[in-house]
């Protein structure tokens, strides 16, 4: 998207097209990975729909504690990363460095706080699968889990893809790489950003909160 | 080459050297795969889908071995089942779904809307190096023994109980699918963003129309194949049991998820091709576009449409009668914008001035047997009629029909028409003719019997049949021999083209466009000067007197 | 995609609006509302997504192509979710002719 010496790429006229092209790009990504994640939504809501106490027994073995932790740390991390892209719009090198570390930072206590949950639940023989510890009547929370664990490790998969990105855009912006006049890799990263944020918007309320009561 | 009303000048006096352009701006295996010409990774794609095109042939060659006689001689079922399952696999997703996008349109979109490359150059070659590293993978899950689920995968058959290399097909389909968004995605960007000055939506090719509305599929269909193949790797790796019936899964789950991606997939398939010949149609009928507002909205509705249709493949699967009424009923009605097409393609032609050069008898062809293969479509769209000819042979002559009398014909109609273009050399005419026509005759005899046989009840994916079915088999297969010949012929006249063909000019076919304004093949870097656009696309019949009746009544009608 | 700045308090007030509404979906999971609990907490997570893309995403400020956009890839995840449940919702409806004796 960008030339090592200038920002502007041969094929662009001038930035404000490169800017545009860019952002368009990263949205046109975005759409598809609405109907990438959508699918998996598609098939947990007939799954859900179709296996109601399968899916609400499933759902009580989730930990809501570490799941709201985990929903209240990505917000904070959209917070952090929507403050780095403000600070790359006005140019201010070193205080979009730090947000976005900061953002990265929230990410990885994220990612630990999932590994914790996945290793817990290996040991509680609930991964899907030949291991999978529950019998008779209530092996049917397999479906529940196969699909917690499709859902929630593609999602962490992209997170950790938007962890390692927004580092590498972290020291750009360290070596002021951006300004106020070309932010746009900042701002297309924040949008992946927050696009990760939002399906976990989705995700914990549907596979953590099911039949609490 | 031909005496026309206006006739086309071919340079044949050109002597020496082409001028620098994108072929010898760098030499060297480097140069080429480190590429971010649009134009150098068209031709990289080229190279790749031929060979692949060529495996799908080769099973296709299997296939029909096979069937010329009523048992299994040749191979045991399972072994026809990974037969049939590869040539699918290997035709749709490695040939068909990239051919003209990849191939044609890499080198054109950017040039047609005057701007110097696309929006993302680097993302276009990293989608030809996924789609190369896809293609590898697939390979080895050939090599390895092949797969045999037919290219459809359907559960639990490929979760639970095939015994083929299911898992490395699908990882290397899935790796494709990428290669395919990564395409849409910078076209649609380049589409709207880089436009050269003057070069509104309404004065756009119809052939960026329709690799618009392509990449409109592309980006929202393949993401859910790609998921649904996600699903069945887990299910079949880790045993995760989406699709076990055992514990309440659903295999019709799996059919929704895939075909919602591939009933538009072969709208992908056909709708560059429907633009080739737009383009082709128009040229060398020396005549703007009957409707272009009608066609241009007909390749978004197409798209669009064509997502609402796909439970007409399951029709028999066991999905709600009620849904199945509703998918039929959509199903007739989304073969309407591609009847407003044909009939376009067909009033374009009326009064216009046509000449028979090899492109335009590929559109010719493109619009018999598309329109054979659509209509054969509505029987099918019918379900009372599908559930009898469903899982037969009248299904298989359909989707050929379409697949390969329309888009293979409406890609190598674009290949022979921009190849002067491409290369900056002539491809021998006669020779082009004599293919097109063996390619024709050879293509109706293979897959016109298939109607037949499917209608008299023949099932598709058996190795084996009953006698009385022996003639009809026997007449495709040597069909399919005619059609194989047919295919080889230009291979061999393209790349004699490479080095004796005459130099071509900027415009040996006095076609209207901003590709056809450069030098034959163009600079790396397409315009010395950005294009300023001042007319329609089509400009065709400008420089015509003005004729009472017919032609000006049809300029009036155009925007 | 927009130039436009976005004001720091827009950020801190989404910010707090997302916590809010956390804690909400939370406290209303414990109650049993029969279906409404799904609704509740549905509708609660597309209000949330819809502060995170109108403000967090700039889309608020954006072009119109912006829009459009963001709303196809909705739109395209719908018609998915009325398709498959039209077919799973209607599976067990089988009609039966008028007349027909034993059922």
């Amino acid at each position: 998207m960008s030339e090592a010496s200038s920002p502007l790429a041969h094929h662009f006229d001038d930035l404000s097209q490169q800017k545009e092209a860019t952002s368009l790009g990263m949205w046109t990504f975005l759409v598809t990975e609405i109907l990438f994640f959508g699918g998996l939504f598609a098939g947990y809501a007939q799954y859900r729909g179709a296996y109601p106490h399968a899916f609400e027994a499933g759902s009580h073995h989730l930990d809501i504690v570490l799941g709201g932790i985990n929903t209240v740390v990505l917000i904070a991390s959209s917070l952090t990363m929507a403050l780095g892209v403000h600070a790359s719009q006005l140019g201010k090198r070193k205080k979009t460095a730090i947000f976005l570390l900061a953002t990265v930072a929230l990410g990885l206590v994220f990612l630990g706080i999932k590994a914790a949950e996945y290793t817990h639940k290996y040991h509680e023989g609930l991964i899907p699968g030949a291991g999978f510890a529950l019998q008779g009547a209530e092996r049917q929370q397999m479906l529940f889990f196969a699909f917690y664990f499709v859902m929630t490790g593609l999602h962490a998969a992209h997170m950790i893809i938007g962890v390692v990105v927004v580092t590498i855009i972290a020291f750009q912006a360290w070596r002021g790489r951006y300004s106020p006049a070309y932010y746009g890799p900042v701002e297309v990263t924040g949008l992946y950003w927050h696009f990760v944020d939002i399906v976990w918007i989705f995700l914990f309320p549907l596979l953590y909160l099911l039949g609490r009561h | 080459m031909s005496t026309q009303i206006e006739p086309r000048k071919v340079e044949t006096e050109l002597v020496g050297t082409p001028a620098p352009n994108y072929l010898t701006n760098g030499f060297g295996l480097k140069s080429w795969l480190l590429t971010i010409d649009h134009k150098r990774i068209a031709i990289l794609y080229l190279v790749s889908i031929t060979a692949m095109f060529f495996l799908g042939g080769l099973f296709a060659l299997l296939i029909r071995l096979e069937l010329l006689t009523p048992q299994g001689d040749l191979m045991e079922a399972e072994m026809y089942n990974r037969m049939f399952t590869m040539h699918g696999i290997v035709m749709i997703f490695f040939f068909l779904i990239p051919s003209v996008p990849a191939v044609l349109g890499n080198f054109l979109v950017p040039m047609m809307i005057g701007a110097r490359d696309l929006a993302f150059p680097r993302i276009n070659l990293l989608s030809w190096y996924i789609f190369v590293i896809g293609a590898i993978i697939t390979l080895s899950a050939v090599i390895l023994g092949g797969v045999d689920t037919g290219w459809t995968f359907y559960a639990p058959f490929s979760t639970t109980y095939s015994n083929s290399n299911v898992a490395l097909a699908a990882v290397g389909v899935f790796i494709t699918g990428f290669s395919s968004i990564l395409t849409g995605l910078n076209f649609v960007v380049t589409i709207h963003k880089m436009r050269a000055p003057g070069m509104t939506w309404f004065r756009l090719p119809l052939f960026i129309w329709s690799h618009y509305a392509t990449s409109l599929i592309m980006i929202l269909g393949t993401p859910v194949l790609a998921i649904a193949i996600v699903l069945v790797a887990m299910d079949r790796l880790f045993r995760f049991g989406i699709f076990d019936p055992a514990l309440g899964g659903d295999p019709l789950l799996f059919q929704h998820l895939f075909w919602y991606y591939s009933h538009p997939a072969v709208y992908i398939m056909i709708l560059p091709s429907m633009g080739v010949v737009s383009e082709l149609v128009t040229c060398f009928s020396r005549k703007r576009i009957f409707g272009y507002t009608f066609v241009a909205f007909s390749s978004l509705a197409i798209a669009v449409y064509g997502f609402l249709v796909w439970g007409h493949h399951m029709f028999t699967s066991g999905q709600s009668i009620y849904a199945g009424l509703l998918f039929s009923v959509l199903s007739f009605l989304v073969a309407i914008p591609s009847a407003i097409k044909v009939f376009n393609w067909s009033a374009t032609m009326y009064k216009g001035s046509i000449s028979y050069e090899t492109p335009m008898l590929y559109a010719f062809g493109f619009i018999g047997l598309f329109t054979i293969g659509g209509l054969t479509g509505l029987f099918l769209a019918a379900t009372s009629v599908d559930v009898h000819v469903h899982d037969t042979y009248f299904v298989v002559a359909h989707f050929h029909y379409i697949m390969v009398g329309g888009a293979i014909m409406g890609f190598l109609g674009g290949l022979h028409f921009w190849w002067p273009k491409i290369t900056g050399r002539l491809f021998p005419e006669a020779w082009g003719k004599f293919a097109v026509l063996m390619v024709f005759a050879g293509f109706n005899l293979t897959f016109f019997p298939q109607f037949v046989l499917g209608y008299l009840g023949m099932p598709r994916r058996y190795h084996a049949y009953p006698d009385e079915y022996q003639v009809l088999n026997v007449m495709s297969t040597a069909g399919a021999s005619i059609l194989g010949v047919g295919y080889l012929i230009p291979m061999v006249y393209f790349l004699w083209s490479l080095r004796y063909g005459a130099l071509a000019g900027p415009n040996p076919w006095g076609a209207k466009g901003l590709e056809w304004t450069t030098p034959s093949p163009p600079p790396t870097e397409n315009f010395d000067e950005t294009p300023i656009v001042t007319e329609e696309a089509y400009a065709y019949s400008k420089e015509e007197p003005e004729i009472v009746g017919g032609k000006q009544s049809t300029r009036a009608s155009l925007r | 995609m927009s130039e436009h700045v976005v004001p720091l308090r827009i950020y801190y007030t989404v910010f707090a609006a997302l916590l809010f509404l956390t804690g909400l979906t939370v406290f209303v999971a414990f109650f049993d509302l029969g279906t409404l609990n799904t609704i509740v907490a549905l509708t609660i997570a597309v209000i949330k997504a819809t502060l995170v893309v109108l403000f967090f995403m700039h889309v608020w400020y954006s072009s119109k192509l912006t829009w459009v956009f963001v709303g196809a890839g909705i739109f395209w995840f719908l018609i998915l979710i009325a398709f498959l449940f039209g077919d799973v919702l209607t599976r067990d409806w089988l009609p039966t002719a008028v007349g027909w004796e034993g059922n």
